[in-house]
């Protein structure tokens, strides 16, 4: 029997989203497609596991998430390692826009621990409840919102955003010197 | 690219961000004397609306960047490819 187009569709739809948490995740688009793929493999091989009805972007979240924590973790940590190079990764993606307002974000998401940037990523970006991303990452909706609070608050600090103020003028300077200001 | 319309479905899904819900982070540790030093001159910083919606639309807009690539074409090629195979 082959795979119900309309099973086949909802994992399609949730490629473009999974590509972005893989990415969030490897620091490194080579490698988040990679991991992709293998998420797709393994999950169309173990559909009969699939409730249809359910969720199938969290289920598809959920395998990517523990193939990258079994086999990717151990070569994302040496990238991390080598201090600030995972960063440097993130920002010179050509695939990414050079909008010069978002570089200083990417850098400070990068410096967040990484339990707190995966938490913050499927609950501000992926737009999955707290259930689900608690769901998806194996642990407690307690410990899900105490890792965005913490990555919030972090990133607020990094940003040294102070909740009134713009970026600040050393922001806008860089940009304009940059060439990539907004008049 | 047949998929990128379809895309929109979870590019648009609401997100959890914007809704605060104040910061009630408990110290790790119960007893105050073995607590870090800094958690005692440097409490947990409430952040605003307008700071949580700048960093929620940050966040977005660089997820975004990669969404909006729709799915590459390999990727397309393989799960067509799996789908059309006989399942076990």
């Amino acid at each position: 029997m082959k795979l119900d187009p309309a099973i086949r569709d909802q994992v399609l739809v949730t490629v473009p989203s999974l590509r972005a948490f893989a990415i969030s995740l490897c620091g490194n688009i080579d490698r988040a497609d990679d991991l992709v793929q293998e998420t797709l493999l393994r999950a169309l091989a173990h559909i009969d596991s699939f409730e249809p009805g359910t969720n199938m972007p969290a289920w598809l979240f959920t395998i990517l998430r523990n193939l990258f924590r079994s086999e990717y973790r151990k070569r994302r940590r040496e990238v991390e390692d080598a201090d600030g190079r995972y960063a440097d990764t993130l920002i010179s993606h050509p695939e990414q826009t050079g909008r010069v307002e978002f570089e200083e974000f990417r850098t400070a998401l990068a410096k967040l621990p990484a339990d707190q940037r995966e938490a913050l990523i499927l609950v501000g970006a992926s737009g999955f409840s707290y259930d689900d991303a608690a769901a998806i990452c194996g642990c407690a909706v307690g410990t899900i919102k105490s890792r965005v609070n913490r990555a919030r608050t972090r990133l607020a600090d990094l940003l040294a955003i102070d909740g009134i103020d713009d970026f600040g003028p050393d922001r806008a300077t860089r940009a304009v010197l940059a060439g990539g200001g907004r008049n | 690219m047949g998929e990128r319309g379809k895309s929109d479905d979870m590019k648009n899904r609401k997100t959890n961000l914007e809704p605060v819900e104040p910061v009630t982070e408990k110290p790790e540790s119960q007893d105050p004397m073995t607590r870090p030093a800094t958690s005692l001159h440097k409490p947990e910083a409430r952040l605003g609306r307008e700071v949580q919606a700048r960093i929620g639309q940050q966040l977005r807009a660089i997820y975004n960047d990669v969404v909006n690539q729709g799915v590459p074409q390999h990727i397309s090629d393989l799960v067509r490819r799996l789908s059309d195979q006989d399942q076990d």
